[in-house]
């Protein structure tokens, strides 16, 4: 078995893969309320939105066990910075790239199979079974956060 | 095959080898002296067309595999390269990508008569098992060749098949980054699909040698599924069974040189012409035709991990054949309901197939539905039923009695068949009016001096095409994969060596660095590309509001509409592709006052064939903007007609050595068919 390990780990990220997907740092002050941006971090889109109070309350009016996959939207958003949504753009269907500001939840629609999500990023209806993956990030200013 | 043969060469030194590896030996009595039953039909050919197209596979592969890059940023444009600048590019890249579909027809073609005439019962299980392993092989082998061009299909199947392994429960998530190599889709990906695409078909080649091995013990099968007794039921493979594969192969091969030479991109997909962006995914993500069926049970199932295990289930359920089916009649010929429900299933598979590819909306999310559970009862219900309730018609004494026995009377008209018929009929009717009908106005068709068998660019079309192209297109428009050489290139706008290289000194180049470490600036060559308008993307998108105007050498050929049914059927016929031309075409000329009620999003233009109508490009032609040296008339039309052929020229500019050489092939492959036809009803004069 120990013999086998290298021929299998081999597949794994390599070094080089795994520097180039280091942490990015994204200046928030560009992006208007209403307004969205999309990143790249280790390949994968990342969707930073600026919601407005509209989209926040209507999000935290959800009753949250009527969700398909339960999560309130405080749990999706940093404390004190509640209008920075920071998702990862990748249907949790088949992976395709949803389209921000569509749908009627004015969050995302995916146009590969007609998932919704509302503006938390949450699975409303569709057969995606998952809410939009939330990256790990962190704010190191108010105006500026770190991804991953 | 049972033991060394005694088979003796007459040759010395085919005798001295004989004695050291006696492989003389064993080629005389596999293929030479071999007994075959004498009442196959030509069903059983398929075996060696699978054989041959294994062949041609490997052949044509390793030889792309010459000139292919396996990088993410040059895959692309190497398998352009190949098509343009490689001698005979085009005709191995079509061969190797037609091949691969007639690879998967014959093998089909190959299980089904394998199901119908029982050829998986005792004592052949493990070579229906073997089978099914070369099935799963090649399915293996087929998606990630189709991911190597690095096309937008390439890459989203392959992101979306990688995907569902992430149903695992528990370690789904990391057998995707084992896959990947990556945190997504990207170059470590597509690198070890290289390799692993050169591995597998020798893999399969060694199977395939178990599998002819399995066969040669047990001895082949045949329609009346009665094992043949004595020497009176069979014949020696060669000539016999030679010369029937020979012709069998030679029709094949016609078929398949109808879409090497005059369909090469019927059965791919527009959106692999245009190169990867992990940024935008395609409005449609559809397989290849032979992965359709399992497909559509995939996206049938609402939940994931129970859609990627049912997908996988269809495939693996074959295995369990020989114990579903336990019936003692071997052949569906005497099996009157199981002759009925295997037409009912081969329409389910097809049904299947033709859902695949529609978008999961509607009336299609039910019929999926239904017809995966058609699928699944077709093997775990039905077929063990059957063999306990049916009763079956007698069966010949020997295949000797079968083959001097007049031919049976009529079947009976199947009246399962006859609904099923009327089910997909009621499908495709329904799918008439479907929602995606409203999504895109369909170009009207033109003519093109380029479609059909004998089709050729118009000269005059393509220089005044050139002119439209470099006063206004490529103002925004970059034509990169057009060297100023190809204008001279025989099957293209005709200029001379020396008008090429006159043109190409108007262009400035970048160059360098000079001995000084400096970039410079110095006149075109004919070896140098059609140069960008922008640096790059982002400087593109600046000027254009946000927009990037996409290169246009591939363009006729990146662009299509839905031809819907029953067209797509007649298009084979017709060697209808001009989808693209018509379409490019169409928006040059489409641009409409925006109708009352539709509002356009900021910067965007109203176009009546854009599918959403908004299209980021204003109008580009206007009349007299142009003036031809020809004295053509100065009209929209005219130009966009002019510049559609110039671009579908860009974007194949070897079509006319392309249509050239498939008359020829064609010729030759009628005539030699026709010798082998007549060559095997003389060798099997005196057998029948």
């Amino acid at each position: 078995m120990a013999t086998l390990w290298p021929f299998i780990s081999q597949m794994n990220p390599d070094a080089s893969t795994i520097a180039a997907g280091a942490p990015i740092e994204v200046d928030l002050t560009p992006i208007a309320s209403g307004q969205d941006i999309k990143v790249f971090w280790r390949g994968k889109p990342i969707y930073i939105m600026n919601r407005t109070k509209k989209q926040i309350e209507e999000a935290r009016a959800v009753p949250v066990a009527s969700l398909p996959d339960p999560a309130t939207d405080q749990s999706r958003v940093k404390d004190g910075h509640d209008q920075w949504l920071v998702v990862i753009g990748i249907c949790t269907h088949l992976g395709c790239i949803p389209i921000a500001h569509e749908g009627n939840y004015d969050g995302f629609f995916c146009p590969c199979h007609g998932s919704q999500y509302d503006s938390s990023g949450r699975i409303r209806q569709g057969p995606a079974p998952a809410n939009l993956a939330v990256p790990p990030y962190q704010f190191v200013s108010d105006s500026k956060i770190q991804i991953g | 095959m049972s033991g060394p043969s005694d088979y003796q060469p007459t040759n010395p030194a085919l005798k001295w080898i004989e004695r050291r590896l006696p492989i003389f030996g064993l080629v005389h009595s596999s293929f030479v002296a071999y007994p075959t039953p004498r009442n196959l039909n030509y069903w059983w050919t398929f075996g060696a067309i699978l054989s041959l197209m294994l062949g041609l596979q490997i052949l044509t592969g390793v030889i792309l595999a010459m000139h292919y890059t396996p990088h993410a940023d040059l895959a692309f444009k190497s398998v352009e390269s190949i098509v343009r600048d490689v001698n005979y590019g085009w005709l191995l890249r079509n061969m190797h990508a037609s091949g691969a579909s007639m690879f998967f027809l014959a093998v089909y073609i190959h299980m089904f008569r394998g199901l119908y005439y029982g050829s998986y019962k005792e004592p052949r299980e493990v070579l229906w098992i073997l089978g099914v392993i070369i099935y799963l092989l090649m399915m293996a082998t087929g998606f990630m060749g189709y991911v190597l061009p690095w096309g937008q299909m390439s890459f989203w199947g392959a992101t979306v098949i990688t995907n569902l392994f992430s149903a695992v429960p528990y370690v789904g998530d990391s057998i995707v980054t084992l896959l990947w190599g990556g945190y997504s889709v990207g170059n470590p990906t597509l690198n070890r699909f290289f390799s692993l695409h050169y591995l597998l078909p020798f893999v399969i080649a060694g199977v395939v040698v178990l599998h002819v091995w399995a066969l040669h013990v047990a001895g082949q099968n045949n329609p009346t599924g009665v094992e043949a007794r004595t020497e009176k039921d069979t014949l020696p493979f060669t000539p016999y069974a030679t010369i029937k594969d020979l012709f069998g192969t030679s029709c094949f091969l016609l078929f398949y040189a109808w879409f090497i030479f005059y369909m090469p991109n019927y059965l791919g997909d527009a959106d692999n012409y245009i190169p990867a962006n992990p940024g935008v995914t395609p409005a449609h993500i559809v397989p290849e035709w032979y992965y359709l069926p399992f497909y559509a049970i995939l996206r049938s199932i609402p939940n994931k991990l129970a859609g990627v295990t049912a997908m996988f289930s269809a495939i693996l359920v074959l295995a369990f054949l020989p114990w579903l089916d336990t019936a003692r009649t071997r052949s569906s010929k005497y099996r009157p309901l199981a002759k009925q429900f295997f037409w009912v299933f081969v329409v389910v598979c097809v049904l299947l197939g033709y859902l695949g590819a529609q978008p999961p909306e509607g009336i299609y999310v039910i019929a999926g539905r239904i017809l995966t559970a058609c699928y699944f009862a077709y093997f775990l219900i039905l077929l063990p039923l059957l063999s306990r309730i049916e009763k079956p018609r007698p069966l010949p004494n020997s295949i000797a009695e079968d083959v001097l026995a007049k031919s049976g009377g009529k079947a009976v008209p199947m009246v399962s068949t006859v609904i099923m018929l009327a089910v997909a009929g009621a499908l495709f009717a329904g799918s008439a009016q479907n929602a995606r009908a409203e999504e895109q106005q369909t170009p009207p068709s033109q003519k093109w001096s380029f479609a059909g068998p004998l089709g050729t660019y118009d000269r005059g079309a393509l220089q005044r095409g050139l002119k439209v192209y470099k006063e206004v297109c490529s103002n925004c428009h970059s034509l990169s994969y057009i060297a100023f050489r190809n204008l001279a290139d025989p099957g293209g706008p005709g200029y001379s060596p020396a008008q090429a290289a006159a043109l190409a000194s108007e262009y400035k180049v970048k160059d360098g660095p000079n001995d000084q470490g400096d970039m410079f600036e110095r006149p075109g060559r004919p070896a140098d590309y059609f140069p960008s308008p922008f640096p790059n993307d982002q400087a593109a998108r600046a000027a254009n509001g946000g927009g990037l105007p996409p290169d246009l050498s591939l363009i006729t050929k990146a662009r299509s509409y839905e031809r819907g049914f029953p067209w797509f059927i007649f298009d084979f016929f017709t060697q209808f592709q001009e989808q693209g031309p018509d379409y490019v075409s169409a928006i040059l000329q489409g641009f409409e006052k925006k109708p009352a009620g539709v509002t356009l999003p900021e910067g965007t233009y109203y176009n009546k064939y854009f599918p959403g109508h908004a299209i980021k490009m204003p109008q580009p032609l206007t009349k007299g903007q142009v003036t031809y040296d020809d004295g053509s008339p100065a009209t929209v039309e005219q130009y966009s007609r002019d510049v559609t052929t110039f671009l579908m020229w860009a974007a194949e500019p070897r079509m006319e050595a392309r249509k050239q050489l498939g008359l020829q092939v064609f010729v030759f492959l009628i005539i030699f068919t026709g010798l082998m036809y007549f060559t095997k009803k003389k060798v099997w004069a005196d057998a029948h």
